[in-house]
């Protein structure tokens, strides 16, 4: 059996995770699901993919570093396009979300965020037009690292950042007094208050944290595959998947669903066949709602 | 002993507009003293300190603390002005170690103070620094009470408000917690306190209010209280037909 449908699956899986830590964040925190969030994915996507397009317009041709396929423009563009996907989701939050979580009903909101979804993709295919785009057209050789598993330099890069970003917010969450402040509101928002955390501000720093994850997430995707404003609707739901596998409100959760979910649809694509794929983050959902509804990491709602 | 602390003035109160629960009470809290507001179920005790905590919208009235106005003030903001208040139930963050539940409430103290802050706490509860790695919502009834007043208590406060800190408590913890709150109040806290078991709370309570249908209908001195006729009266007049889990008065113990 070849193997490299686990390296795929890693892959797939932690583009999923970091997608799926924004979703359980403002799950957890905010108390709904946010279907925009993989348009912030795509939206980072395009800004960051703007920026290199500045900054070559600006120095010209940059060389790679070593044998990746990109240079310090794109990890520069990378860093400017989090904060701006970040300030996007503040901006979103404060002219809409905000103004209906107010009136109290959750359903609101969530339809709000399915509204704001398509605007925002339409937004993007008018400005950037929905045809496929790349961060390098290169052709990056891949490194054979036995039992017929092949990497490549780009793969290696990523799955590192991956991992050092999942590590950051774990220790965020549980060793800084804002993630604390995170975690005592989604435990409960009333008691939080009553300790004197500021709801506003955690609220601005959760938009914040998922923006800049949702920017890395697709920028990931841009690399590995393509850019296209569907690209992160269509990650909707094995994000959505991941982070209810994980248990809502577990970032160690969100990450570990999003890596099962990798796996499982790496494995269908090489033991059933690749028109399984969207089928598997859907049947896995099912299972857990029916299975176990908290998840992998989560707890039972008071 | 006399200068007030805290002053509840004609305060209307409701989770719904137009529904008020608390209906023009008014109570006087003094530096030092604990005061105890008794009433039946459903008199609007909890709605009460709640909505000086800035948990219930208030509708009228005003509560004025260290000669401010803090009425409708952010609820996030009362523990800066030195008001600490303590839910009846769900009052830690179960999944939360003990440390951290300490932690989380030490924001608004200077980050170097913290854990020496914290270290005080465990000495004065050597329980909690026993269990500082479980999570919260594994303690006992009696050790969650206790960490929930811990916390209230490490950023200083002027007043401690709770609600109904006995409740659900065996007696053993019942007697502990009011031991605490004595305690607490010897080192220069004062109290405002709701309760149910009336005996336990006026036997270390200074004065008290009887709350009927959200109003305050009866004032005196803690120690006289337990036998007077009136509260009995207040009590087991008010007391709704249906509601058959209504305390009265003393458990026919008094009055």
């Amino acid at each position: 059996m070849n193997l490299q449908f686990v390296v795929d699956g890693l892959l797939t899986g932690s583009m999923i995770g970091l997608g799926a830590i924004g979703v359980t964040l403002t799950y957890s925190i905010l108390r709904f699901s946010n279907f925009a969030h993989g348009d912030f994915m795509a939206w980072g996507t395009y800004a960051t993919l703007a920026v290199v397009g500045a900054i070559s317009a600006m120095f010209g041709k940059v060389s790679p570093i070593g044998s990746l396929s990109f240079g310090w423009p794109l990890i520069v563009a990378l860093v400017v396009g989090m904060a701006f996907t970040g300030l996007l989701a503040l901006l979103l939050d404060m002219v809409l979300f905000a103004r209906l979580r107010r009136q109290g009903q959750a359903i609101i909101v969530v339809m709000a965020s399915f509204g704001a979804s398509m605007a925002l993709r339409s937004l993007l295919e008018f400005i950037f037009t929905s045809r496929p785009t790349y961060f390098s057209r290169a052709i990056q050789i891949a490194m054979p690292l036995g039992f017929g598993v092949r990497i490549t330099p780009d793969q290696i890069a990523l799955l590192l950042l991956a991992a050092v970003l999942v590590v950051s917010v774990h220790l965020i969450m549980t060793r800084t007094q804002t993630g604390r402040a995170m975690q005592a509101l989604s435990q409960n928002a009333a008691l939080a208050r009553v300790i004197g955390i500021d709801v506003a501000k955690v609220v601005r720093v959760t938009w914040i944290i998922g923006g800049a994850l949702a920017c890395v997430a697709g920028v990931m995707i841009g690399i590995l595959i393509q850019i296209r404003p569907f690209m992160g609707f269509d990650m909707l739901l094995p994000m959505f998947a991941a982070a209810i596998l994980g248990g809502i409100g577990s970032v160690p959760g969100a990450v570990l669903g999003g890596l099962i979910i990798g796996l499982a649809e790496a494995s269908a694509v090489q033991l059933i066949g690749a028109e399984w794929r969207a089928a598997v983050s859907f049947i896995i959902l099912m299972v857990v709602l029916f299975v176990r509804p908290i998840g992998l990491f989560g707890f039972r709602e008071r | 002993m006399s200068e007030p602390v805290l002053a509840v003035r004609d305060l209307e109160a409701g989770y719904e507009p137009g529904v008020p629960i608390v209906r023009g009470a008014s109570i006087t809290v003094n530096k030092g003293e604990i005061v105890v507001v008794l009433g039946p179920n459903g008199a609007g005790k909890s709605s009460l300190i709640k909505a000086v905590a800035g948990l219930v919208p208030i509708s009228r009235g005003a509560v004025l603390f260290d000669g401010k106005d803090i009425t409708a003030a952010p609820a996030h903001t009362m523990v800066h002005r030195g008001l600490a208040f303590v839910p009846q139930t769900e009052n830690v963050f179960p999944l939360m170690s003990v440390e951290d539940n300490l932690k989380v409430a030490c924001g608004i103290l200077k980050s170097r103070e913290s854990p020496a802050r914290i270290a005080e706490i465990y000495a004065t509860f050597p329980d909690l620094e026993r269990q500082r790695k479980t999570a919260a919502g594994n303690l006992s009834g009696g050790q969650r009470q206790m960490l929930a007043v811990a916390r209230a208590l490490i950023v200083h406060p002027k007043v401690l408000v709770l609600d109904e800190p006995s409740a659900g408590l065996s007696p053993k913890f019942v007697a502990m917690v009011f031991e605490m709150l004595s305690a607490i109040r010897k080192s220069g806290v004062t109290i405002l306190l709701v309760e149910q078991n009336a005996k336990a709370a006026l036997a270390i309570g200074d004065r008290a209010y009887v709350l009927v249908e959200g109003k305050e209908r009866h004032e005196g001195v803690a120690a006289e209280l337990w036998n007077d006729p009136v509260v009995a009266e207040l009590y087991l007049g008010q007391r709704p037909k249906s509601a058959g889990k209504a305390v009265p008065f003393g458990k026919g113990s008094a009055a």
